[in-house]
């Protein structure tokens, strides 16, 4: 009789409850323990849709547009969920061999199988709506818009700078950007980046098993919406930009204009230069290689920040201003010229013939060599200190008072210090302290180790007009509205030199131009100071240099205007600072002959290629 | 007695309860799977929620229909009711409809029957029919040469239709023979021999013979070492180390290509989730995504994103887990485990022999489509093709359920006038 196997019935319910428990079990480890489902889950139905904002517009100091957005389509690639692709049919689509395809998509996984990576960027219009309706057959890909920078003049490319995909390290540094989110990456467009790429928002998307889209995810109720980038209104002056670089048309240096009372920058031309739509889009990449491979005009060499002259002449101003101050010199004190500065050795630093002896503002006036070695040796040979060391010093701290030898703190990247020596160089050089005034009279005519960059020597012509003070120069003028002030750019930086000690360097400067070394620069209906400047430059043709400003009463431009190999100030250099100025002050110029002259001079025996210097056009890729 | 208080009285309406729990979390879940916001409407035949709702209200019919028939019916015709659907099995066979790759249907009024769905039910009859039989006693070897036979026969049947999960199912029926005395060896093999089979495909062979050697001695050890025990222990272990040999040998070498991926699959050694292991591996990402509570009625991403392979049918417990979490998978396995507890509670307080045996065998094909499945979904078990009782979608699957479990409702009410 089967009773007597009766108990077995607690075996089987034992069995029963066990395999229950094991699932029980199971269960509590899959749902509980574990999230590797959940994300799995997450992956396998959630599109996470960045939604780029434009980015913020820039205006010139007049109200027009000078950089903008166009509408571009970017091919972005999930690896995790590509299936089986048809490679080839999607290689034809957008025009890629299939070795590249293979490649970019490992470069894809490599940086995330699950988050997206831009396959290829900025898609025509035309291919996008050819794409799109074939885009299910490919899972894995999808299109989003983005927006591509665009430059209403072909002008100013190193102050705009250009934008690019956000590299590895940035992407390390900053949790903000994701593979493939564009970043400022020189110019505006990095000093502002914060300001001008607004807010990025993510809008999640439900996809089904065929990588369809299924609508937003509950509701959008975890969406972000982009914020859009700020408007820049910078204190460019479109029309003086574009005259600049027309000027220096074949021709290697740099103008610098800026409004003195606001430090506001009017220009920076470098030259040569390129058009800064080479650098948008994805043409970026090919253009920017054959422009850095240009080693005879180096058109990404911004000069205007990063080339270092000596001042030359331009220099006798700042021998003046330090000298009064350090008390050693006055407007009355005299000195003869016997044809140059006698070195103790035979040798002598020559000047030009002119009427001796002179007063300080006579020479100014007609840039005399032996009255600027003068001084210089009396600052330097001052009895009131210890040694020539600390004489130096003090002079040392005075001219870089002015601006000169230090980083001014300007809102674009890159620019350089500049070089005013130190007593450790000398010592270095020559010995500890066995250097004295005479073993460093060059600097007084602003030869010998100094390197200014034209910014600041613009800088420089701008505190002079001021008599003593300046805002640090900037080119973005307000952020958001176009009254807003910029906050870091308005607190007046004032030099060492007492303001009582510009008056007669201003009336010399003045005098430069009305019957001077700088006459060719006269405007009639404009009174102007300026100093012409001459840089020894050991591997060729000298350098011309000339700084100026107008009106010299109430000045709304200074200006420095620096042509490489050009020889002295007054032959190109000055006539390209004139004719800025009455560009600026007149916007016509009269003077037809003589821009004509300037603008067709070509010092650089040779053409920069119209593909570099561009039309305002995108060349094809 | 009490014949004058009705049927209804007398029915266990726990297990009813269980039953019509289990049809209902059964339809929600269809429903949920099946969901979309063009087709929301609760009663819409094109949908597969509408159609349940068909097959539950037959199903219900069907019930009713059992349970006024004489209660002597089913025993009396227990071996025609059998030799009727061993009969549509092999009809099938050359008549019937192929779904996806089983040739086991009929198409009858636009609805598809699965024949072997029934034949359960009958073998389960018959089994017990046999056993109940006043000579027949399992310690004889004739007895269960027969009893093996009858089940033997239909799952064979079954398997020829390329059937695999169906026909192991009749196996299932092990668990009643071992009530009715079968030594407990051969129940405890079916529980060894996998775990077995899986440690020869997990463990080095040396290693595992090593150690079922160790064990061999253990027994050799501790038993009364008679000359009968020691030659059990050595032909045993003979046996098993055999066993494990075997089992690599035919895995690697006699397997088709895609069973030997479900194994590898199954055993934690196919990385490929987009071959082989998708499906499991997709069951375990909905399940597991569901999390304490579930993502919602309705809210489940990858069962309604169809990421989840034959949701509404075979993979429907994925649904449940993902909508109703660990809270609502763990309410289900211990309504199903009080069910077949309830169902051998049942069977034991009959007096009929054949009553308790069928009501172990409903038990035991229960219990066994119960225990494939969720083992399936959890990526305990391999992938077999079995619907989860009363849940998964389906007419044929949900008929001979009810079918199967309300001849042993109407047993029972009877159970005191039957002997
Ligand atoms: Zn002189």
């Amino acid at each position: 009789m089967e009773r007597i196997y009766a108990d077995r019935k607690y075996i089987i319910i034992g069995f029963f409850l066990l395999i229950g428990l094991l699932f029980l079990v199971r269960l509590f480890y899959v749902q509980i323990l574990v999230d590797k489902y959940i994300l799995s889950a997450n992956n396998n139905v959630l599109r996470y849709v960045t939604q780029y904002p434009a980015r913020g517009l820039v205006f010139d100091r007049n109200g027009k547009l000078l950089v903008y957005n166009e509408a571009a389509y970017d091919l972005v690639v999930i690896p995790q969920q590509v299936k089986n692709p048809d490679t080839m049919a999607l290689c034809r689509l957008i025009g890629i061999e299939k070795t590249e395809f293979i490649s970019r998509l490992q470069k894809a996984r490599n940086y995330s199988p699950y988050r997206p990576s831009i396959f290829e960027s900025q898609i025509t219009r035309d291919s996008y709506g050819f794409l799109e309706e074939k885009l299910f057959l490919f899972p894995g890909f999808f299109v989003q818009s983005r927006t591509l920078r665009k430059y209403t003049y072909p002008v100013a490319a190193h102050t705009f700078g250009y934008i690019g995909e956000a590299g590895p390290e940035m992407i390390a540094k900053n949790p903000y950007y994701r593979s493939g989110d564009y970043i400022g990456i020189s110019g505006i467009e990095k000093s502002y980046e914060e300001i001008l790429r607004g807010k990025k928002g993510m809008k999640i998307r439900v996809f089904d098993v065929m990588n369809r889209d299924k609508g937003s995810f509950r509701d959008g109720r975890y969406d972000t919406t982009s914020v859009a980038g700020i408007d820049l209104y910078s204190s460019l002056d479109a029309d003086l930009q574009q005259y600049g670089e027309l000027l220096m048309t074949n021709k290697k240096g740099s103008i610098v204009a800026i409004e003195p009372q606001t430090g506001e920058i009017l220009c920076i031309v470098s030259s040569p230069s390129y058009d800064p739509n080479l650098l948008a889009g994805n043409i970026r990449k090919k253009n920017y290689t054959r422009l850095l491979a240009d080693s005879v005009y180096v058109p990404l060499f911004n000069r205007a920040l990063m080339a270092m002259y000596p001042p030359g002449s331009t220099f006798k101003l700042v021998d003046a201003l330090v000298g009064q101050q350090e008390g050693v010199l006055s407007p009355d004190t005299r000195y003869g010229c016997p044809g140059g500065f006698p070195l103790g050795n035979g040798k002598k630093v020559g000047c030009h013939p002119h009427p001796s002896p002179t007063d300080l503002m006579g020479a100014i006036q007609i840039s005399c060599n032996t009255y600027f070695c003068r001084v210089f040796k009396s600052i330097i040979d001052n009895k009131s200190y210890l040694s020539t060391r600390q004489a130096f010093e003090s002079w040392r701290k005075e001219v870089m008072s002015l601006g000169l030898g230090k980083k001014l703190g300007i809102d674009i990247p890159g620019e350089l210090n500049g070089n005013i020596p130190t007593p450790g160089y000398y010592d270095r050089y020559h010995g500890k302290n066995r250097w004295r005034s005479m073993t460093i009279i060059s600097l007084g005519i602003g030869q010998g180790e100094i390197g200014i960059t034209p910014m600041q020597l613009a800088n420089m012509a701008a505190v002079i007009s001021n008599r003593g003070w300046f805002y640090t120069p900037h080119v973005i003028k307000a952020i958001g509205k176009s009254d807003s002030m910029n906050v870091a750019y308005n607190t007046k930086r004032h030099t060492l030199v007492d303001p009582k000690y510009y008056d007669i360097v201003i009336e010399g400067m003045a005098n430069v131009i009305t019957g001077g070394t700088g006459v060719i620069a006269k405007i009639d209906s404009i009174t102007m100071g300026g100093k012409t400047g001459t840089a020894q430059n050991p591997h060729g043709k000298n350098h011309s240099i000339f700084i100026a400003f107008a009106p010299v009463q109430n000045t709304k431009i200074a200006v420095s205007v620096v042509v490489e190999n050009a020889g002295y100030g007054a032959t190109w250099a000055a006539p390209i600072a004139s004719l800025m100025i009455e560009k600026y002050l007149n916007r016509t110029i009269k003077r037809k002959d003589l821009e004509e002259r300037m603008i067709n001079g070509n010092l650089i025996n040779g053409k920069q290629p119209e593909s570099e210097r561009g039309q305002g056009n995108i060349l094809p890729d | 007695m009490r014949e004058d208080k009705g049927i209804f009285y007398r029915i266990d309406w726990v297990v009813v309860g269980l039953y019509l729990a289990l049809v209902f979390i059964g339809w929600l879940n269809i429903y949920a799977a099946v969901y979309n916001e063009t087709h929301n409407h609760i009663v819409d035949f094109t949908q597969k929620y509408g159609k349940q709702m068909i097959f539950i209200i037959a199903a219900m019919l069907l019930a009713m229909g059992i349970l006024i028939i004489d209660s002597r019916f089913f025993s009396q015709f227990a071996w025609f009711i059998y030799g009727f659907f061993l009969f549509m099995l092999v009809v099938v066979i050359f008549s019937g409809r192929e779904v996806a790759g089983s040739k086991g249907w009929f198409a009858i009024a636009g609805f598809g029957i699965q024949p072997a769905e029934f034949a359960k039910m009958a073998t389960a009859l018959v089994l017990a029919k046999y056993l109940s039989t006043l000579d027949v006693s399992i310690a004889k070897l004739r007895s269960l040469a027969i009893s093996s036979a009858i089940i033997l026969v239909p799952a064979v049947i079954v398997f020829l239709q390329h059937d695999t999960g169906s026909a192991i199912v009749f196996l299932a029926l092990v668990i009643v023979l071992y009530r009715a005395g079968l030594t407990g060896f051969i129940p405890l093999a079916f529980i060894v021999l996998p775990v077995l089979g899986i440690l020869a495909l997990l463990l080095p062979k040396l290693i595992l013979v090593a150690i079922l050697l160790l064990v061999a001695g253990g027994f050799y050890f501790f038993s009364n070492r008679k000359l009968r025990t020691t030659l059990l222990i050595i032909a045993i272990s003979l046996g098993t180390i055999g066993f494990v040999f075997s089992v690599d040998y035919s895995v690697n070498h006699i397997l088709e290509p895609h069973q030997r991926n479900r194994i590898h699959v199954l055993l934690g050694q196919d990385v490929d989730l987009k071959g082989a292991g998708y499906n499991v591996n997709q069951s375990l990402i909905a399940i597991g995504s569901g999390g304490a509570f579930g993502k919602g009625f309705l809210q489940g991403t990858q069962t309604k994103y169809n990421f989840v392979p034959e949701q509404s049918t075979d993979f429907i417990f994925c649904t449940i887990g993902e909508e109703w979490g660990f809270l609502g998978s763990s309410v289900l396995v211990i309504l199903y485990v009080g069910l077949f507890v309830r169902l051998i509670l049942m069977a034991e307080r009959q007096r009929s022999r054949f009553s308790r045996f069928y009501g172990y065998g409903v038990a035991s094909i229960l219990f066994f489509h119960f225990t494939i499945n969720i083992g399936m979904t959890l990526g305990l078990m391999p992938v077999i093709g079995i619907p989860l009782p009363y849940i998964s979608y389906g007419g044929s699957s949900l008929w001979a359920f009810t079918v199967l479990l309300f001849i042993f409702i109407r047993q029972d009410s009877y159970r005191y006038d039957l002997v």
